[in-house]
């Protein structure tokens, strides 16, 4: 590590924390006010260098992929395939066929969900989850509760929005078929020790799928390190387009799933006899795939490449502590969240007002929050409220926009005062 | 890269006085005792939930009305101005009502001839698109407890 000290010092002194220059979209005035962007965890903005690469893709290079012979077709594929081994190098994977695209995170954990776990659960067997996941990762495991019968058991969360380990680990046992959980809880920026679980969970032959939606865009992620079975993540919240996504799974793993879509790209030959299918990863990819989805994507994990994502996270855990601590400065402040290990994301609750008129008066003033349950009700049950404020943070963010933020807060106190 | 004093003059028209005032101290907020309409709206967007009941005489007036729930400001404001303005109409005036409030929060089309005394108040939402359902949750809950409709009520 210390290694990297000198290389991460001269990147920040390089780049002061700002690489708003990238990100034509920040460079803009909201109601007369420049754009303070604090809604990353919803959905990031993309770089010119995402921009720019689906567009040529668009305008040079369209064709449909593994089909034709003839040259745009290959360019196609060319380029639909090399971002499948960007995505491969990003994360660590084993191999190519171990990286399946998909719509996104939602996707892919609905794809684990039919393909892995309905096929053997039955009644008595369990799925295990926490309090703390998004909807995506809780709906369509009671989905596959009622479709065979299975119980879905819930670990529940502490005060700060960390998970009870002891209660987690407490309900793995020979009954359990899968562990899904949050890498990064997107309401309340809980890092979970997801190492430390998947471990436990193979002592006992429990598969771990990682809902890394919240951490791939901030942290390093090694899906080899990790041990995990099933990674699922987003292109949109790292910086590339949406209705692209990436299931990791582990190669035995997916050879030993049936196909959850069919169509097309995902046979080798098809008779009404029967159809043999396509070898991995294609045996997932039904159908004309989003190309250009993919194409962003490889690009927006080439941007992060160049950054370095140990740099991208040194830098975010410094304007969130910077966030944190100027939050709780603020009057009437209630910080949601404040999990001992965190990221990105920060929930509040100012005085009594609600959080939708909070986002509306900041909206005013040029800084977009995100408002509301996001998409985490059962954890805004917990602590008891309707929904939160959230302000999320990513590699472009300094502390100016948290200074905005601060003083948008502080405006909006005086109209409700 | 210090903020320009935000501009509040286009915020206080979303949220006046009597806005801020509705929204704070709630007039009819609560259950009826022995309501003979009532209705659940609910926007799934942003997970705001109200509830209205109705009093309704034989004769169709409404004797009594009142909410409960939780929202934002706006919608809490609206919710409570609504209650105010119901008492004392009839059932066919409060669709009548109802109409004239949903045009002259989404704009429509222009609301002529028609007095909504305090209810101009929340016209400031035509200026706040996304906030536009706040405003109108409360009278679409109103209209389905008029009608009896037993669904919950959804901006959507």
């Amino acid at each position: 590590m210390s290694e990297q000290e000198p290389r991460i010092a001269e990147l920040h002194a390089a780049q002061p924390g700002d690489r708003r220059a990238d990100f034509p979209a920040l460079d803009q005035q909201i109601n007369g006010h420049s754009l303070v962007y604090l809604d990353s965890a919803a959905s990031s903005q993309a770089p010119t260098a995402v921009i720019d690469a689906v567009a040529s893709y668009q305008q040079n290079d369209h064709a449909n992929v593994h089909r034709g012979v003839h040259t745009l077709s290959h360019r196609a594929t060319e380029a639909y395939e090399g971002a499948r081994d960007l995505v491969k190098s990003f994360v660590n994977a084993s191999t190519r066929s171990e990286v399946v695209f998909t719509r996104g995170t939602t996707e892919a954990i609905n794809l684990v969900a039919q393909s892995f776990c309905r096929p053997v659960l039955k009644p008595g067997d369990r799925i295990v989850i926490t309090h703390l996941e998004h909807h995506s990762n809780i709906v369509p495991w009671q989905q596959v509760c009622e479709q065979t019968g299975a119980e879905l058991l819930v670990a529940s969360i502490d005060e700060k929005g960390q998970i009870n380990i002891a209660e987690l680990i407490g309900m793995l046992d020979e009954r359990v078929r899968i562990l899904a959980i949050a890498h990064v809880s997107n309401a309340l920026g809980s890092i979970l020790p997801v190492r430390e679980l998947v471990e436990k969970a193979h002592s006992l032959d429990i598969p771990v799928l990682i809902d890394g939606a919240q951490a791939v865009p901030h942290m390093p992620v090694d899906v080899l390190d990790l041990d995990c079975d099933f990674y699922a993540f987003s292109g949109h919240k790292m910086f590339g387009p949406t209705g692209i996504g990436v299931l990791y799974g582990k190669e035995a793993r997916l050879e030993s799933m049936p196909p959850w879509q069919g169509g097309g790209d995902m046979i080798l030959e098809v008779s009404f006899d029967g159809t043999t299918y396509n070898e991995l990863p294609y045996k997932f990819e039904a159908g004309t795939p989003n190309i250009s989805g993919a194409i962003g994507l490889g690009a927006a994990v080439r941007y992060l490449q160049g950054i370095g994502m140990d740099v991208i996270a040194r830098h975010e855990q410094e304007i969130l502590d910077y966030m944190t601590s100027e939050l709780n400065k603020v009057d009437g402040m209630r910080l949601i969240g404040t999990a001992d290990e965190k990221a990105s994301v920060q929930s509040f609750l100012l005085d009594d007002i609600h959080p939708h008129d909070l986002g509306t008066i900041l909206d005013h003033q040029g800084v977009a929050i995100r408002t509301g349950h996001h998409c985490a009700m059962p954890v805004m049950n917990r602590f008891g409220i309707p929904g939160t404020a959230r302000a999320s943070l990513a590699l472009y963010n300094n502390r100016d926009d948290i200074d905005r933020l601060v003083e948008s807060l502080n405006a909006a106190r005086k109209i409700f005062s | 890269m210090a903020a320009a004093a935000p501009s509040q003059e286009e915020l206080r028209g979303l949220y006046r006085e009597l806005i801020l005032d509705h929204a704070r101290n709630p007039r009819n907020f609560g259950k009826l005792a022995e309501p003979s309409h009532l209705a659940e709206g609910i926007n799934p967007l942003c997970g705001d939930k109200l509830k209205v009941y109705l009093q309704l005489k034989e004769d169709g007036q409404i004797a009594d009305a009142s909410f409960e729930g939780s929202g934002c400001a706006i919608s809490v404001a609206s919710a409570s101005l609504l209650t105010e303005a119901v008492i004392g109409m009839t059932k066919d005036d409060a669709v009548g009502f109802f109409s004239a409030v949903i045009n002259s929060l989404t704009g429509t089309e222009g609301v002529k001839n028609f007095d909504l005394g305090k209810l101009a108040a929340l016209q400031g939402v035509r200026e706040f698109p996304a906030r536009v359902k706040c405003a109108t949750l409360a009278w679409h809950a109103l209209n389905a407890a008029i009608h009896d409709d037993q669904q919950t009520a959804t901006t959507e």
